[in-house]
């Protein structure tokens, strides 16, 4: 099904090659919010996944084998836009490593085989999966009708390209009816390839299917024979706070800290550091050089020229505070700025923040899996 | 990514054409292939120039003409479908050998075959004298987004263990006495590929917190950046130039 050179004329070539960097274009922002920052191995590994499955035969009969295309089932399992560009990236390395499919013909193959074929699959597996019911056997039933509309489809769409820019002036209209009726017969195998196939993922991985998130029916306990709800587990990784919130708890600390600085400090001890105090009473201080802001207008917390103690340690406080917000806050502002400068790159802390919780959750979800083992039970998804 | 790695159509050499920084080959190919396809098909000589010049470059980089052209059978399935087109296009018709053909579906047929052909020749000759690796920094050289370039690289390195698993799956199968023969064994197939998806989704997670491991914040440290001379661009872009100057006389004579 790959676009040979010189099949369609160069002007359509060139079109087609811009629909396809658009396309390419719109996945890779897409695919960053279906994967965040794992995009660039998950999306390999997707794409090594339809490499090599577009290599397992299935034979029809009388020996002639078909092969699974991958473009629906790639939709449904990880996102249209991580699909379109995993088989962009097939596409794109069969024609420069394999020769299969002309180079200038790319565009042509990614927006045929790419993008028509994953859109129209992931369109109809929605549409399919809002108005039949919930369960494994909707969301089977889903992807075999998208699977088998989106292979005519795409041959449909390759039709188009033809009847604008093709080099033969074979008839659109048998074009039209042996593209589209082989790829009919095509499609009834995609279709019932790509149904089994996410069938099985669904059976053991349910979670992994893209096409089927929120089919997992909440956690039951058996207890005393009955299944009741789970309790709620505890909070996943909390959501990122918002602008709003940042800023009320800004505010609130600094009333906190403005409140001790300023009236709890004078009750604190007159001896605040062990350290100092221990050097005091062994006396090895004495050698310690007097620091270098020893007459600055706060030395030893207190403020200048102000006698009365109790004022002037507050007062200090007070002012103390002040700064060490005003520096806090600029040095914050100053690397979110450099970091939202950086683009959609995201910090290597945040990251590492991120998979410290998620495998925080992880393990505790295990653990409480294992601990209740006997007497939790997951029901099968309602089929 | 060692010797391992090498796809089997690279074929190690150490001639100039291997030597050519990856994009300035990349975009040599891709203007060649572009100035063929942009050639009116009446201009038979002209294809035959384009031969040349391909064969000249083959024999520059050291490629023996039989790996080249054993290579070239890749196009056998569209070649069917070219030799289909000039019994099915219309227009008028002609005999020949005593078969009643469309000469548009003959044009046709001859467009296809000649381009396609070149094409694939083209891209043979670059499979066989480019490394992935080098291959992949042609394409970041040429500003392909970097994650796209990342996705590439995977699928390249994963490629081969996926494909190996995939195999293992098979050994096991048929080790235990099956052999799909019908759509009724589909089932088997289906479940070895669902679990294929699996085993390769997980390991990518894997591979992502390997990486966060080492320090990965979303982009690939660069570390031997390629660069071409002005020498080696010229070099390089010989073949679509003078490709040009043969389109531009197709052009002009016919």
């Amino acid at each position: 099904m790959h676009v040979p050179d010189g099949f369609i004329n160069a002007p359509v070539s060139v079109a087609a090659g811009a629909v396809a960097v658009g396309a390419v274009a719109v996945s890779l922002r897409g695919a960053r919010r279906e994967l965040d920052e794992r995009t660039a191995p998950l999306a390999g590994l997707v794409a090594a996944f339809i490499f090599a499955v577009q290599m397992l035969n299935f034979p029809v009969a009388a020996g002639t084998s078909g092969h699974l295309l991958g473009g629906a089932l790639a939709a449904i399992l990880v996102g249209p836009y991580t699909a379109v560009l995993c088989v962009s990236v097939v596409l794109l390395m069969q024609g420069l490593l394999f020769a299969d499919g002309g180079l200038t013909a790319l565009g042509v193959n990614i927006t045929v085989m790419a993008c028509v074929t994953t859109v129209v699959a992931y369109a109809i597996f929605r549409g399919l999966a809002k108005v039949l019911p919930r369960g494994r056997r909707s969301v089977t039933a889903a992807a075999f009708t998208a699977a088998l509309v989106s292979v005519p489809a795409a041959a449909a769409a390759f039709t188009l390209l033809y009847a604008v820019g093709g080099t033969t002036d074979v008839p659109l209209g048998k074009v039209a009816t042996a593209m589209i009726g082989v790829h009919v017969l095509i499609g009834i195998g995609e279709a019932a390839i790509t149904a089994l196939t996410v069938g099985a993922v669904i059976a053991v991985r349910p979670d992994l299917v893209h096409g089927a998130r929120g089919l997992t029916a909440p956690l039951k306990l058996r207890v005393g024979g009955e299944l009741v709800d789970a309790p709620a587990t505890p909070a996943p990784a909390p959501a990122p706070a918002a602008a709003g919130s940042h800023r009320k708890l800004w505010a609130a600390g600094l009333v906190t800290s403005l409140i001790l600085a300023g009236f709890v400090s004078f009750y604190a001890s007159t001896n605040p550091d062990g350290l100092e105090k221990v050097a005091h009473d062994k006396g090895f201080d004495k050698g310690e050089k007097e620091h270098d802001a020893a007459d600055s207008p706060l030395a030893d917390y207190g403020v200048k020229d102000i006698s009365n103690t109790r004022l002037s340690g507050g007062l200090a406080g007070v002012i103390g505070v002040g700064v060490t917000v005003v520096a806090g806050s600029a040095v914050f502002w100053a690397v979110r700025r450099r970091r939202d400068g950086d683009g959609t790159e995201s910090g290597p802390a945040s990251t590492a923040t991120d998979d410290v919780t998620a495998a925080t959750a992880t393990s505790a979800t295990s653990t409480t899996s294992a601990t209740s083992a006997t007497s939790v039970t997951k029901p099968a998804e309602n089929a | 990514m060692g010797a391992g790695h090498a796809h089997r159509l690279y074929r190690h050499g150490h001639s100039p054409v291997h030597a050519l920084p990856p994009h300035t080959k990349l975009t040599a190919v891709f203007c060649f292939v572009v100035v063929v396809v942009s050639t009116p098909r009446e201009a038979v000589w002209a294809f035959a120039a384009y031969a040349l010049l391909l064969a000249s470059v083959a024999y520059a980089a050291r490629v023996p003409p039989l790996f080249w052209l054993k290579r070239l059978l890749i196009e056998v399935p569209f070649v069917a479908f070219a030799l289909l087109l000039p019994f099915v296009a219309e227009g008028e018709r002609t005999e020949v050998l005593g078969m009643s053909l469309s000469v548009h579906g003959l044009w046709g047929a001859w467009n296809v075959l000649a381009k396609g052909t070149l094409g694939v020749a083209a891209s043979v000759l670059l499979a066989a004298t480019t490394e992935l690796r080098e291959l992949l920094l042609g394409l970041q050289r040429l500003k392909l987004p970097p994650l796209l370039v990342q996705i590439a690289s995977f699928m390249i390195r994963y490629g081969d263990v996926v494909a190996d698993e995939m195999r293992r799956m098979r050994i096991a199968r048929e080790s235990r006495g099956f052999e799909a023969r019908g759509v009724r064994h589909w089932g088997v197939l289906a479940k070895s590929a669902g679990a294929l998806f699996i085993r390769s989704y997980e390991r990518g997670e894997r591979v992502h917190l390997a990486m966060v491991s080492r320090g990965y914040a979303g982009s690939m440290p660069v570390i031997d950046e390629v660069a071409a001379t002005r020498a080696q661009w010229t070099y390089a872009l010989t073949l679509p130039l003078t490709a040009l100057a043969v389109c531009l006389l197709g052009w002009t004579l016919s």
